[in-house]
């Protein structure tokens, strides 16, 4: 098992040159939680030339719809949701500084693509692991579109919230790597 | 003839709602345990030990193990000789819902329609699937089907030329295709037979069954083995990130069909596999 990398948010495009896919993160400070309904207002906003609920530059959205919080925690069981359904809108925050990206599932060519020119990673984190990755999560407060509920923008603050590097900007792909590294049957179609 | 209050299966509903959420089945973390002994990567036993971890803390704090706390399935089997009584039985149901997505701090993700996508703010409707059986028993058995598993499923009508050995590899060819967005390892849920519909619906069944537990039929217990064995040399491991356990269990049901067809579906659920039952 390789060894923990702690990374501060906000992220750089000359700091994430250094992840590899594989690399075991630990990360700290802001992170926007947004999933489908979020980043489908968000479209909206940019084509209407409306402000965003968050300036993209550096920062790191997390796939994320949490449940209820009981009395007393920051935020209630919050783990990953499929990157892949958010594929559509990524490229419109990468371009406009988005950094980072942390979700579970296979990201698509155009997403890769505008990742590796802009500088942005894409981090998996272990959904089904909501409830520990809760703990990780120290503040969390609604920033915009609050009636969508769980699906509402969350600014969160986080404290050694663990991921691990999917998409590096050198082509690394942990998915493809660890499926090539231990598959054992020939492959017949379908799939990476 | 047997009368069961409403109240008492509203209670009892919403009991599932809770349990089925905070707690893993015993069944199901003996296979992830398993899983964690002989998984070769490195990485997979890291995501094993992590989801075998948050599966105490959750039970510990009674809080869902994941955010996505699904569509709440059920599947009724009502006995002839039963009523229920002071209320009709699907809004019985909804009412059991509505109070454990409240009172358990579970996650309402359900939408009014695939078009007017208005959340009904309280996990309402549950879907319901009654089966009658004769007699006086009553039982509910719920499963909490979480949706990113849910979209990785499939169907096909394959034809009987095409049989056992297409079905086989459909199964692993959606398991292959879903790779890291289904959540692994994953539960597989199998259904052949019957039209269209009853092959999906068995499939989904099918999940409901222990973790592991082998079908009766001795023929579909080989084709289970074969097909896990199948999935787990895909390689796409615990969370995708590579590994020899992708699956924990492949669950197939069976029914007539047509001189014509040979339909499978299937159906899979992710590592926080949910499921509770309960007699009245």
């Amino acid at each position: 098992m390789s060894e923990k990398i702690r990374l501060e948010a906000p992220l750089t495009k000359e700091g994430n040159e250094s992840l590899k896919s594989g690399h075991i993160v630990l990360l700290c400070g802001v992170l926007y939680a947004a999933r489908d309904a979020a980043h489908a207002r968000m479209k909206e906003a940019i084509e209407s030339g409306s402000d965003l609920p968050f300036d993209p530059d550096g920062q790191i959205v997390y796939f994320t719809g949490p449940a209820p919080a009981r009395p007393g925690h920051a935020i209630g069981p919050a783990g990953p949701t499929t990157a892949s359904r958010m594929d559509p809108y990524s490229p419109l925050l990468i371009e406009r500084g988005l950094k980072g990206m942390v979700g579970k599932g296979v990201r698509s060519e155009a997403v890769l693509e505008s990742m590796k020119k802009h500088g942005c990673v894409y981090f998996g984190a272990i959904e089904g692991t909501a409830a520990l990755l809760a703990d990780r999560v120290k503040e969390a407060e609604v920033v915009a579109y609050e009636d969508l509920g769980a699906e509402a923008v969350r600014r969160l603050v986080v404290e050694d919230f663990p991921v691990i590097v999917v998409n590096d900007l050198h082509g690394g792909d942990l998915y493809r790597e660890g499926r090539e590294r231990w598959r054992r049957r020939a492959r017949k179609g379908g799939g990476l | 003839m047997r009368e069961i209050p409403a109240d008492t299966v509203t209670q009892a509903v919403r009991d599932l709602c809770v349990e089925a959420n905070t707690e893993l089945p015993e069944d199901h973390l003996a296979a992830m345990r398993r899983a964690l002994e002989d998984e070769e990567s490195p990485h997979g036993r890291e995501v094993l030990e992590r989801l075998l971890q948050n599966a105490e803390v959750a039970r510990e704090r009674c809080v869902a193990f994941c955010q996505d706390t699904g569509y709440a399935v059920f599947f009724v089997e009502m006995g002839s000789d039963v009523r229920i009584t002071g209320g009709e039985i699907g809004e019985v149901i909804d009412e059991g819902v509505r109070r454990g997505y409240e009172e358990g701090y579970l996650r309402k993700s359900i939408v009014r329609s695939p078009i007017d996508r208005t959340n009904t703010g309280d996990n309402t409707p549950a879907v319901v699937y009654y089966d009658p059986v004769p007699g006086e028993g009553f039982k509910l058995t719920m499963l909490v089907k979480g949706a990113g598993c849910d979209n990785m499923s499939s169907l096909k009508m394959l034809t009987p030329a095409e049989g056992v050995e297409a079905m086989k590899e459909f199964v692993v060819q959606t398991v292959e295709r879903a790779g890291p967005n289904a959540s692994p390892p994953v539960t597989v849920g199998v259904g052949i037979g019957g039209p269209f519909e009853k092959a999906a619906m068995l499939a989904k069944k099918a999940l409901t069954r222990p973790s592991g537990e082998p079908n009766p039929d001795p023929e579909l217990a080989r084709l289970e083995r074969e097909i896990l064995d199948e999935i787990n040399a895909t390689g796409i491991g615990p969370a995708g990130y590579g590994g020899t356990q992708t699956a924990l269990c492949v669950h197939i049901e069976s029914f007539p069909t047509h001189i014509a067809a040979f339909p499978v579906a299937v159906n899979l659920d992710c590592h926080s596999h949910r499921t509770a039952s309960r007699e009245l």
